[in-house]
């Protein structure tokens, strides 16, 4: 077995788009316009598949925040925190997160996807057991890994079967991590958090929220649905992304346990990797600030996605889940959906193609992610594209399938 | 409690005779099963349909099977000597 012999099956997979004339995954934004249009393949077009919930990354005040900390702290700080040292504006920026979840402390990684390989490394290790929501993040499964823990999955959502796997681990049930997400990245469902609290009181265990979708788009301040649930003070460990409504680049866990800050040293994720840049820091922590003060914003985007998902359903699509700023399409098969996805390209429309094995049940979707920056107009013009294509394309609803 | 729950013994050659009725069902008697039947190379199933498969096993035994150890898992019997010592363990 050669060392590039495992790349055939991809080599086979690109050839096949090639000869179809599509390449879903290699597109390049000749020009980025706003936080919702951009120039591809020469010609203006809505960007509805961005995750920039809020539409905060042409922000006058974090793109001047950005600058100052450019001309003041330079481009990099050229080393981890462990090494380099922290800069203040690190800490700063823990100590307001932790402020904004009413949280002892918090930790600030590179990239959201190194918050959960991070704090899962450093946290669990091959005694701990992980009870993992199926449909969880690549960053959460691969954080496990690098730990080394017992993994368990429950099925998706499925709050009796999270139930029945804690009683199974008997006495080991009060030292398990359970991970959810507040909504899930493919097909923008939520998780039923009031009821999987319940299940944590009852056997015990600790509870990680990814709220990287949820983050400044769900409750009253934007702090997720362990806000809009009520369930802030159940919640162990929160983990959220910058790179998404915040507008930046990075990732966060917060937490009320004292141990928090041991974790820095156990995981390897933050110990071996350069510190987020001052401009990113300084741009998030301008960001934060808009997010808590956001409600205008999250009313703006409440009312751009339920106007699409209304319209979606309306048209006779089969849609991934209730309303969210996540609207997934779901197709009847993969070769549908990449002709639709070029199809919407054509029209001017960008929109994220997720096919198997990275959708949960093995189905093709088409998944939009609507901002608060879209206009009524351009809402308008996404919807007609879908419009235009349902009855061009003759497509017939989709099963959504189950697990 | 059912046998299952842990106060009735199961024996390997038990399970083995549960996985081979759920495969035989699952692959419509297309395949023979035994003892060192590929779970992946043999069988022609997806992903989702061995995660399926998956479930209801864990569900038969009242056992979780972690993920972590599904890479040390190939054949039938190494299915069978993990569910064992996961329902001893019970």
């Amino acid at each position: 077995m050669g060392l590039f012999d495992k790349f055939q099956g991809l080599a086979a997979a690109r050839r096949e788009l090639e000869t179809i004339g599509i390449d879903p995954f290699g597109v390049e934004i000749e020009r980025i316009i706003s936080p919702t249009e951009g120039i591809i393949h020469g010609r203006r077009t809505i960007l509805a598949g961005t995750n920039n919930y809020l539409g905060l990354t042409f922000d006058p005040d974090c793109v001047a925040a950005a600058k100052r900390a450019l001309d003041t702290e330079g481009t990099g700080t050229t080393g981890s925190r462990m090494a380099n040292g922290s800069y203040s504006n690190h800490r700063r920026l823990e100590r307001e997160l932790a402020a904004f979840y009413e949280m002892r402390d918090a930790i600030v990684f590179s990239t959201g996807y190194q918050a959960n390989l991070g704090l899962l490394a450093g946290l669990t290790g091959p005694n701990d057991v992980v009870m993992l929501d199926a449909d969880c993040h690549a960053s959460i499964y691969d954080g496990c890994k690098l730990a080394g823990a017992e993994v368990i999955r429950f099925r998706h959502n499925n709050v009796d079967d999270l139930a029945k796997r804690m009683r199974r681990l008997g006495a080991r049930a009060a030292d398990t991590l359970i991970v959810i997400e507040g909504i899930y990245s493919m097909l923008g469902d939520r998780a039923p958090l009031e009821e999987i609290v319940a299940v944590k009181r009852e056997f015990g265990g600790y509870l990680l929220v990814d709220e990287a979708h949820s983050l400044g788009v769900l409750g009253e301040r934007g702090r997720g649905l362990v806000e809009e649930a009520g369930v802030l003070a159940d919640a162990d460990f929160i983990v959220g992304t910058f790179s998404k409504s915040l507008g930046g680049a990075g990732g966060f866990c917060v937490s009320d346990l004292p141990a928090l800050d041991l974790i820095r040293y156990s995981s390897r994720p933050y110990i071996f990797t350069a510190s987020p840049s001052p401009a990113t820091i300084a741009s998030t922590r301008q960001a934060l600030v808009k997010l808590a003060a956001g409600r205008d914003l999250r009313a703006k985007l409440t009312a751009n996605y339920r106007r699409l998902h209304s319209e979606l359903a309306a048209m006779g699509y089969t849609l991934g889940a209730p309303a969210s700023p996540v609207i997934a399409v779901v197709l009847n098969d993969r070769l549908e959906a990449l002709q639709f996805w070029k199809s919407l390209v054509q029209h001017g429309v960008y929109v994220n193609l997720m096919l198997p094995p990275a959708t949960p049940n093995g189905v093709s979707l088409i998944r939009c992610s609507v901002s608060a920056a879209h206009s009524e107009e351009q809402i308008a013009a996404v919807s007609a594209a879908f419009a235009e294509l349902k009855s061009a394309a003759g497509i017939v609803p989709a099963e959504l399938g189950t697990s | 409690m059912n046998a299952m729950t842990g106060n009735i013994t199961v024996d390997y050659p038990q399970i083995v005779a549960e996985i081979r009725s759920e495969l035989t069902t699952l692959t419509q008697g297309r395949v023979e099963i035994n003892e060192d039947t590929d779970l992946l190379g043999d069988l022609n199933l997806d992903s989702l349909q061995v995660m399926n498969f998956m479930l209801q096993i864990e569900d038969r035994f009242d056992i979780s099977i972690p993920v972590s150890i599904l890479p040390d898992v190939r054949t039938v019997k190494d299915l069978a000597l993990q569910i064992e010592r996961l329902v001893r363990a019970s």
